[in-house]
């Protein structure tokens, strides 16, 4: 699903924030990548969503080998994958119903289909009740579970969250991984960027730990189950 | 499933209308500067609607001045009592490109108008001459022109036709209405052509703050996979919208303003009746109209389009 092979990426102020990373990650797998700022994970979302490129290795995701994707090829590729942040990144001039529908405007789904497929998000993520408030009326725990939404509404086979507990107290951590969790189980190949130890334990499932630009563990926790679908 | 084509993308119907109105939300958004947009090209449109009346009038001025200028052709002796000859000669004439119309006129029509200008307040001295008409060999034609900068390519073909005599012309009339016409059309493309400009920045501005203003909405877009397309409409369909906007008032405010100003002249200097020929307000309509829309939406899509390009590199 998720193949890298001896990745490398320098930026041109010379940093090397990967070295040699080779990272396979199967269909329905819920994996952690942790580590501290500076490890080169964010680097790793970044190139997995094709916003960087690396400088030497290979990318394939889904079976495509993104060093040779076109350019135009872009917006359809992520459309297969889902992604949420640590700082939600809603539109805030609409109200959360328009937030979700904006991700299938986007990939022009018809408007009867829109208006099945959102409230149908909305009830998943825990939200149907408040389709109509703006973001600056949730709390961070409801900005993110919108986020969700909006990334699983055109169905993708991946999820990628960058730091999703960021913001967030312990309780709505808590219930954002269980979010994640009932995706995961639906078929969703879950990766999950934190540096959030406490959930990492919690979770057991697969963790990477990264240093300094290079793989330093790869470990299933104890009780790990992997949702294959 | 009903689909437009967008170039290599394509777009369904409920697509285009988000387009359309995030576009028209962007306007509301961006109040201040959508509003000095509309207003600068409104006045740049209102602009160009002015000179574009100035110059169709002038030119339908100078056409209605044209017609009464004429080449006066008088035929050989031999042959201008000869009606036949006369005939095959004029038919000749019209035969011509340049000639928009010829007008016969007899000896004796000749005499006639003669008479009604010399002999007005003596008729009775143009009596005795009323069996011998003096004028019997100046029957002629009067050719009227398309185009009076036509006139010296055809006096020249008409002094080589055999059995014409003479032929009359006013160069110099013919010269100055050319020339007047050629620098008003002049003057016309340099002053439109620097209010293109003006607009075209001024839309390309306010595209650009648009872009500033949702550089994060763009980012998000980005990431969720939308095409460049649909990045990119909105924008457009902002551009356009200030365009027709833009163009919609002025014009109105020109037609209003045309209309009494037409009657308004008409109807007070009866004496510059005969001088000035004001083009019907319908008549001038029917060309500024469309090509004022089309200028505007013309400027709102080009000045947009190709900001968006410049700076939604992605």
């Amino acid at each position: 699903m998720i193949d890298l092979e001896n990745v490398t990426k320098a930026y041109a102020t010379g940093v090397q924030a990967l070295n040699g990373v080779t990272l396979h990650i199967d269909k329905g797998e819920f994996v952690f990548i942790v580590g501290d700022s500076g490890s080169g994970k964010s680097t790793l979302i970044k190139l997995l969503l094709k916003e960087l490129d690396p400088t030497s290795g290979t990318i394939k995701v889904n079976g495509i080998n993104l060093n040779k994707m076109k350019q135009r090829a872009i917006p359809k590729y992520r459309r297969k994958l889902g992604v949420v942040f640590q700082d939600f990144r809603l539109l805030k001039d609409r109200n959360v119903y328009e937030n979700i529908a904006f991700a299938q405007r986007v990939v022009i789904t018809p408007s009867k289909e829109i208006r099945k497929n959102v409230p149908a998000m909305l009830s998943l993520v825990g939200l149907a009740e408040k389709y109509k408030s703006y973001p600056k009326q949730l709390s961070g725990g409801e900005q993110q579970r919108v986020a969700l939404a909006r990334a699983l509404v055109n169905r993708p086979n991946i999820l990628l969250a960058d730091e999703p507990t960021g913001n967030l107290d312990p309780k709505n951590s808590k219930e954002i991984m269980k979010l994640l969790e009932t995706i995961n189980e639906r078929g969703t190949t879950v990766v999950v960027v934190t540096h959030n130890q406490e959930i990492v334990d919690q979770m057991k499932k697969r963790v990477v730990a990264m240093h300094k630009g290079v793989i330093i563990s790869d470990e299933r926790k104890a009780g790990y189950i992997q949702h294959a679908n | 499933m009903t689909s437009v084509r967008l170039g290599t993308y394509s777009m369904r119907i409920n697509t285009i209308g988000y387009c359309l109105k995030q576009g028209l939300k962007n306007i509301w958004r961006n109040k201040m500067f959508s509003l000095a947009s509309i207003a600068t090209m409104s006045a740049c449109i209102f602009l160009f609607g002015l000179f574009f009346c100035i110059v169709e009038n002038f030119q339908y001025m100078v056409k209605e001045a044209e017609k009464s200028v004429a080449v006066t052709v008088f035929f050989d002796e031999d042959i201008a009592q000869d009606q036949a000859a006369m005939e095959a000669i004029g038919e000749k004439i019209e035969a011509r490109d340049e000639v928009a119309s010829l007008r016969f006129v007899s000896a004796e029509e000749s005499w006639d108008e003669y008479k009604d200008v010399y002999f007005a307040e003596a008729p009775q001295l143009a009596e005795g001459f009323a069996e011998d008409n003096p004028l019997a060999n100046q029957a002629h034609y009067e050719v009227y022109l398309k185009d009076v900068s036509m006139q010296s390519g055809l006096v020249e073909y008409l002094e080589s036709v055999e059995g014409i005599r003479r032929v009359n012309k006013s160069a110099e009339v013919a010269d100055i209405l050319t020339n007047f016409n050629m620098l008003i059309g002049y003057i016309s493309i340099a002053i439109i052509i620097l209010l293109l400009c003006v607009s075209v920045f001024l839309i390309s501005n306010t595209v650009t703050i648009g872009i500033a203003v949702r550089k994060e909405e763009i980012a998000i877009m980005k990431l969720i996979g939308a095409t460049n397309a649909f990045v990119k409409a909105p924008f457009v369909v902002e551009g356009i919208l200030i365009g027709l906007i833009g163009a919609a008032i002025p014009l109105a405010l020109l037609y209003y303003l045309y209309r009494e100003l037409v009657g308004f002249v008409s109807g007070q200097f009866n004496i510059l009746t005969g001088l000035l020929q004001f083009l019907p307000v319908n008549d001038m309509f029917r060309v500024l109209l469309p090509v004022g829309l089309a200028l505007g939406v013309g400027i709102g899509f080009f000045g947009s389009f190709f900001t968006i390009r410049k700076h939604l590199r992605v």
